[in-house]
Formats: structure tokens, sequence, C-alpha cells
């Protein structure tokens, strides 16, 4: 499900199936997505920053176009103990691969990897930044 | 604020008020003082010879190209940095040959300001000038530049300057003293992904600039990131009360303050003499950050 910014609107939330994980996308060319992203987070339950939030950073092909600091960005994954993840959207090969990943950890999310749960991956992944 | 040192306005006039298109050098390899003249010739020879070869630069004019190359000692950060590197072309039509009158068709300068974190790190032989600065048509900068790339093993790069730099620079240049009149603060921002193009100029009046910045800053002589982003919030929200548009979400490509005007493409205007370190020394910072 796609939305540009929450809480989502609460006439559908009888019809809207559980929702496993969140990806707050922010892109590097605009200091607006980062604004509407750390407002959206606001609205979000607490027990998703259990390993169901992730923050996905687009554009970072074009470092010359940057209006973001990468550092602020790494700073609000610490702040919210989620992972930030880099991509450029416009190469296919990376478009592909962050797909991936994110179906990767989405199905950890839904609990359909037996042995790994959202938490202990997400623990994983903070220990691999270190 | 920006450091203001003692420069004889003098030598430096030639730098104000001219648009400089702005390019990142690698260190020069074997690059001597002491052979300026010996280099002069050898770059008209090699202009000359590029001209007979058909590349010429203005089709059916005749154009005796004169080198020059001279150093500026003035324009330097510290006494670590090297001194600039100004490169002149003069032309002396067939035409007014007898008048002898020399027309400056292209100019160029390789400088240094601050710029300790690169000379330091650098090997001997080696002379750092990694910020290059060039006013003319683009052909000569391309002779000019590739005779410097063959002859001294160096790389040009075109400076390009993104949002965030053209932030910090707009922050910083609003917020200083001026003694005249000062010019308006002006934002052009470029809106993505429409079908024809759009460009937004905000224009603020240059007290007001001054004094939202004063108001933001809390060290004198200290600017943080932090500082710069609630200046600009601050800057964005006006927009937006009064025009629903979110200027934070569209690119900003062009600053332009009394003090100095850049473009994301990497071109600038320096208008005030008494800044000129300050804005070449963030210049070169630039410069450095795009070697490294």
């Amino acid at each position: 499900h796609l939305a540009t910014s929450l809480p989502l609107p609460s006439k559908r939330d009888h019809l809207r199936p559980r929702i496993d994980l969140v990806v707050f996308m922010i892109d590097i060319k605009s200091k607006y997505s980062l604004k509407n992203v750390e407002t959206s987070l606001a609205h979000v339950d607490a027990s998703y920053f259990l390993g169901k939030v992730c923050f996905l950073v687009t554009g970072v092909g074009r470092v010359n176009a940057c209006s973001i600091e990468t550092n602020a960005i790494c700073k609000l994954g610490e702040a919210y103990g989620s992972p930030v993840l880099f991509c450029e959207l416009e190469l296919e090969g990376i478009r592909v691969a962050t797909a991936q990943r994110l179906l990767r950890m989405l199905q950890i999310c839904a609990g359909h990897v037996a042995g790994v749960s959202a938490l202990s991956f997400v623990s994983l992944m903070r220990n691999s930044d270190d | 604020p920006l450091p203001q040192e003692s420069v004889d306005p003098q030598k430096t006039a030639f730098v104000l008020r001219k648009a400089w298109t702005l390019y990142s050098v690698t260190p020069l390899y074997r690059f001597r003082r002491a052979r300026l003249r010996d280099y002069a010739r050898l770059l008209g020879a090699f202009i000359a010879a590029e001209k007979r070869k058909g590349l010429a630069v203005e089709v059916g004019v005749e154009l005796d190209i004169k080198v020059a190359l001279a150093t500026l000692a003035d324009l330097r950060g510290s006494e670590l940095d090297q001194a600039a590197l100004l490169v002149q072309l003069s032309s002396r039509s067939q035409a007014s040959s007898r008048s002898s009158e020399d027309k400056l068709v292209w100019s160029g300068w390789f400088c240094s300001v601050f710029g300790d974190d690169l000379s330091e790190n650098v090997p001997e032989d080696f002379t750092s000038l990694p910020l290059f600065l060039s006013h003319g048509p683009e052909s000569y900068t391309a002779l000019v530049g590739s005779w410097f790339q063959k002859t001294f093993d160096c790389c040009f790069r075109r400076l390009a300057i993104s949002p965030q730099n053209l932030s910090w620079m707009v922050a910083m240049w609003a917020g200083c003293k001026l003694d005249r009149a000062a010019s308006a603060v002006e934002l052009v921002f470029s809106v993505p992904r429409l079908a024809q193009p759009l460009d937004i100029s905000y224009a603020i009046h240059p007290e007001d600039a001054k004094a939202l910045w004063d108001t933001v800053q809390k060290t004198p002589g200290e600017i943080t990131q932090e500082e710069v982003d609630v200046f600009m919030d601050c800057l964005y929200a006006h927009f937006h009360r009064h025009f629903k548009i979110h200027l934070s979400a569209a690119k900003l490509v062009k600053v332009s303050t009394a003090v100095a005007a850049a473009h994301c493409d990497g071109m600038v205007k320096i208008l005030q003499s008494q800044y000129l370190p300050g804005v070449l020394m963030l210049l070169t910072e630039l410069a450095i950050s795009q070697i490294q």
C-alpha cells in the first residue's frame, strides 16, 4: 500500500489488511520528503519500531543534487532503531536488488521465514552497521 | 562570518563582477614558478598549432593569440597556500596590428585559499592549486585546460554545487555586514518532473534576510549545519504560508546576494572585495572535496 503521508485515512481502516512493514521513503534531493517522513513517524505505533520500520533513501546516485545531509538521515535511523537503506531508483540493477531486499524483509516481518523474527533480524542489521 | 583580510583591491579588481566558471584541479606535477615565461610561450605555440589543425576558435577571423602567465602573490589564504596563477589570452587582430592594442579574450586563474587539507597530503614535486576559475569562450578554456593536463598531468573537472552547498552559501552571505545598500537576496528553484520546466524565484529584502540570520546564528564567526537548516526552513515556511508551495521539494539551483552569486552548474560571481577571501575559501573547500 502506497501513501504520501501518515496517518492513513481512517475511512478504510476496516478494509485494510494487517501491515507488516512500513518503509519510509526519503528523496535525498527533496528536503520536504525528510520533513514529511519526520511528521509521519509520529503516527506510527511504537510496536512497529521493533523491526517493522525501515528508511529507504533514494536518489543517492546524484551527489550534486543533494539537499539533505546523509548524517541527518543516519541519526534518524539510530533514533528510531530502524535500518536505513540507500538506493538509486534510476538504475535498474539497484532498483531490482533493493526491491528484493525489501521483499525479503517483508517476508521476515510477516513471519513467513521460520526461525527469524523481525526483531532478531533488525538487531542483526544493526550489529553489522557497527 | 567570513574572513576579511587586507587584500590589495587593485590587484583583485579583475575578479569582481565577472561570471566565473568553476573547476576542480588535481595537483600539478613539476610546475615551476620560475618557468612562467617558458610556459606562456609553449601554451601560445600549442594554441596556434591547434588553430592550424582546424580546431580554430573563431572561424574566418585571423586572431593572433598572445599568452601571459603571472603569479598573484596576494590571492592566497595563508603562507601554506600556493600563490594564485593567472593565465590571460589576448588577441591582436591583423586589422588593428598597427595600433598594437591587445584585447583580452579569455582569462583563467588557479588558486588555493586555506587549502591545507589537500596541500598537506600532496607529495613533493606536486603543486596544489585545486580551484580554477575561467571567464571567456569555452573553446579557449578547453585549449588551456588540455595543455595544462598534458603538461602537468593534472585533471580538470567542472565543479558542481549541490543545493545543500548553495544553502550554506546563501546563509553565510546573507549574514554579511555591508556598508553600502545591499541588493536583494534571491533564491532560484527549479521544479522537477513537470511537462514544462518551471523556475521559481524567491527574493528577500537583504535587511530581513540578515535579521533572520542574526537571530539564528548563535556564535559569531561560526556556522553550523543546524543553523543553516533553521534559516532555510524559515524561508521555506514563509513562502509556503503565502503561496502554499513547498520549496523544500524543489531543487535550489541559484543563490544571489550582495556579496556573491552562485549557480549549481558551477558558476560564481563575486561582487564585494572585502569578502573575497571568504568566498574563495569556501570554493576551495568544495573543489578539494570534489577531488578527494
